[in-house]
């Protein structure tokens, strides 16, 4: 390494503010207690919520498969459209981002709600009145609805810059379009298809105010019990840090099972898919 | 209808974009024989590849295979198979798998597999190579394993794709002479692309001199070398002096100011033509023998012979390929005997 390492001070002095000091003291909270004792006892406590902990997981994930679901097709077609079209298919995508996170979900509660939009209009047809809000679904619908971008974005990406003689390659030793996904484009674009799951899941495992707002009180998630722990009535950090640092480790585990799944060595080893 | 013809192209049109790239490809090839697309780069060669292997759709014409119409029949169902220019090797897979890629998917059994992927193997001379990387292989083993990944299906017909233009001039050489000994031994057609002459000339059985999406001639590389049918293709082919003439009448050309016999016949009387003359074909001599008289403007070593220009009384610059020294700025005679003197109409002005 002949490079000058200053250029980099400033990052690092950020990532040690903003990153690696709130960590600390998030792990320092989780086995300390309010005295400043060193105990387990927070993380133990946390096991009375191991059911939130898995409903979150388990909302988070089918969040997650949504968006893959519907991401990976619509990164692949705005991909292959001419640059204008894709243009404006980008804006569209990115345009309710630029509304504040509050107001989009908002928005969804007066669509959702039991004489909302949505049940109105069904109402025109003597269909209805359904329970949309405080559901589990409406915080799914919340969750896919508020980081789908994220999922599309780097999957976008990924394909414009796949390979696409490769596709042809394979055309060619007589692989039809099913195979030519699984063999080719699958392969080009797992690392899109793996940042895009972090990028929608670690948000989506730890939301709190979209299960507030359309799951109601009842759809409590793993975000919510954290916040609550900071709430003015009943504050407790040490058991907030612990279920943050408890929540952590678990997302880390998800993660690190994801990368796994191909390491480059494997693949090469391993046969074609059918 | 030919009946050894494996691939017919009838009639074909292709535009992108309004702009015409192959305007009406007539060509037969027939099994078992090496052929060679040949042309300047962007005269529709790889185009017409992409016709025969299924990935561009003619915009009128026909597309036949074994006497089938295929136009509409979608790449990975054609029993063809393509070397790409790039190679289009997969990045996932090592060179094992690339190579059975094709048996893959058809389902072979996995002894089978390895025994036609070591045949290949063995084919392109890269046994041992089997557990590579293919990223980390070079141009020439990766053109190996493009070439044997396409052979392993046994296609009937191969398409290669300017296969050698990565290499260097030695490694060419060496693979040209493969390539031509795997053709020979797998008795597979192939459709060989090259914007290279001498590679043209020395591999294949026919070559087709292509220009701007029209095929200007098709033969055997002697004929195409020897009687070439206009100027383009004579210029394209080898070094050659290109000259305003006019035909006087049957066997008799006047050009440098005086009559030449010759062997051509059936042009008009006093027809404007194209008077084309190898360079290995003129001989230098005192000027009082010679038929043109002229003064050696340069000479350059080229290896094997002499590059000599010498000009002569209208200003013409002439090409001659000879083994003797001549001395810069000496007057000499240059004759040509009438079987070396290549008659060809005209192009239209346009087509220039
Ligand atoms: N997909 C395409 N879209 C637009 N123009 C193309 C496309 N493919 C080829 N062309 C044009 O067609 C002409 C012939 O191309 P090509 O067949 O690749 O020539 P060659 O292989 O002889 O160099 C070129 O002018 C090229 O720019
Ligand atoms: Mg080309």
């Amino acid at each position: 390494m002949t490079k000058s390492r200053y250029p980099a001070f400033p990052y690092i002095v950020f990532m040690t503010i903003f990153i690696v000091v709130p960590l600390i003291m998030v792990a320092y909270f989780a086995f300390t207690t309010s005295t400043g004792e060193f105990t387990m006892q927070n993380i133990i406590r946390v096991g009375d919520y191991i059911p939130v902990i898995i409903k979150s997981l388990f909302l988070a994930f089918v969040a997650t498969a949504i968006c893959l679901l519907l991401g990976y097709p619509f990164a692949y077609i705005m991909a292959n459209k001419t640059s204008n079209i894709r243009r404006t298919m980008f804006m569209l995508i990115m345009l309710p981002m630029w509304m504040n996170f509050l107001l989009r979900t908002y928005s969804w509660m007066t669509i959702l709600e039991n004489n909302g939009l949505l049940n109105r209009f069904l109402g025109f047809f003597g269909i209805g009145p359904f329970e949309m809000i405080n559901t589990q679904g409406a915080v799914v619908l919340g969750m896919v609805y508020d980081y789908l971008p994220f999922m599309i974005v780097p999957l976008y990406t990924i394909m414009m810059k796949m390979d696409h003689s490769l596709v042809q390659a394979a055309q060619d030793l007589g692989a039809n379009p099913l195979q030519v996904f699984t063999n080719v484009i699958l392969p080009q674009t797992m690392q899109g298809i793996k940042t895009g799951i972090t990028m929608v899941f670690v948000p989506s495992v730890s939301t709190f105010v979209i299960s507030r707002m359309l799951g109601g009180g009842s759809e409590l998630m793993v975000g919510d019990l954290i916040e609550m722990q900071f709430g003015s009535n009943n504050y407790n950090p040490n058991l907030g840090s612990a279920i943050s640092f408890v929540l952590m480790i678990i997302v880390l585990i998800c993660m690190s099972v994801m990368n796994q799944f191909d390491s480059d060595d494997i693949d090469k080893e391993g046969r074609i898919a059918i | 209808m030919e009946n050894n013809a494996i691939i017919r192209l009838k009639d074909i049109v292709v535009e992108f974009d309004g702009e015409s790239v192959l305007r009406h490809i007539n060509l037969d090839i027939r099994n078992h024989e090496f052929v060679t697309l040949l042309g300047p780069s962007g005269c529709g060669k790889t185009t017409t590849l992409r016709i025969i292997g299924g990935f561009v759709n003619p915009k009128s014409g026909d597309v036949f295979f074994d006497g089938k119409r295929i136009n509409d029949l979608p790449p990975y169902k054609r029993e063809v198979n393509t070397v790409f220019q790039k190679y289009a090797l997969f990045p996932n897979l090592n060179v094992y798998e690339n190579i059975a890629f094709g048996l893959r998917l058809k389902k072979v059994p996995d002894e089978e597999i390895r025994e036609r992927v070591f045949e290949m193997l063995d084919l392109v001379n890269m046994r041992g190579y089997e557990r590579r990387d293919v990223n980390l292989l070079s141009g020439g083993q990766q053109q190996r394993v493009a070439i044997a990944r396409a052979l392993i299906n046994k296609p009937q017909v191969l398409l290669l794709d300017e296969p050698l233009g990565a290499l260097d001039l030695k490694l060419r050489k060496e693979m040209q002479i493969e390539l031509k000994k795997i053709q020979r031994e797998t008795k597979i057609t192939f459709i060989y692309v090259t914007h290279d002459q001498e590679e043209a000339l020395t591999m294949s059985d026919t070559v087709v001199v292509m220009r701007a999406g029209e095929i200007q001639q098709i033969g055997t590389p002697i004929d195409i070398y020897n009687e070439p049918i206009n100027a383009f293709v004579a210029d394209f082919i080898g070094e050659s002096n290109i000259i305003d003439g006019v035909m006087k009448k049957d066997y008799l050309v006047n050009f440098a100011g005086r009559d030449f016999d010759c062997v051509d016949f059936g042009f008009e009387e006093n027809e404007d033509v194209d008077v084309v003359i190898r360079p290995e074909d003129i001989k230098i001599s005192d000027p009082e023998k010679g038929q043109i008289t002229g003064k050696v403007e340069s000479i350059i070593f080229k290896g094997v012979h002499y590059e000599i220009v010498v000009i002569d009384g209208n200003g013409f610059n002439w090409k001659i390929h000879s083994t003797l020294y001549e001395e810069p700025g000496r007057e000499v005679g240059l004759s040509v005997i009438p079987d070396d003197i290549h008659i060809m109409h005209k192009m239209a002005e346009a087509e220039k």
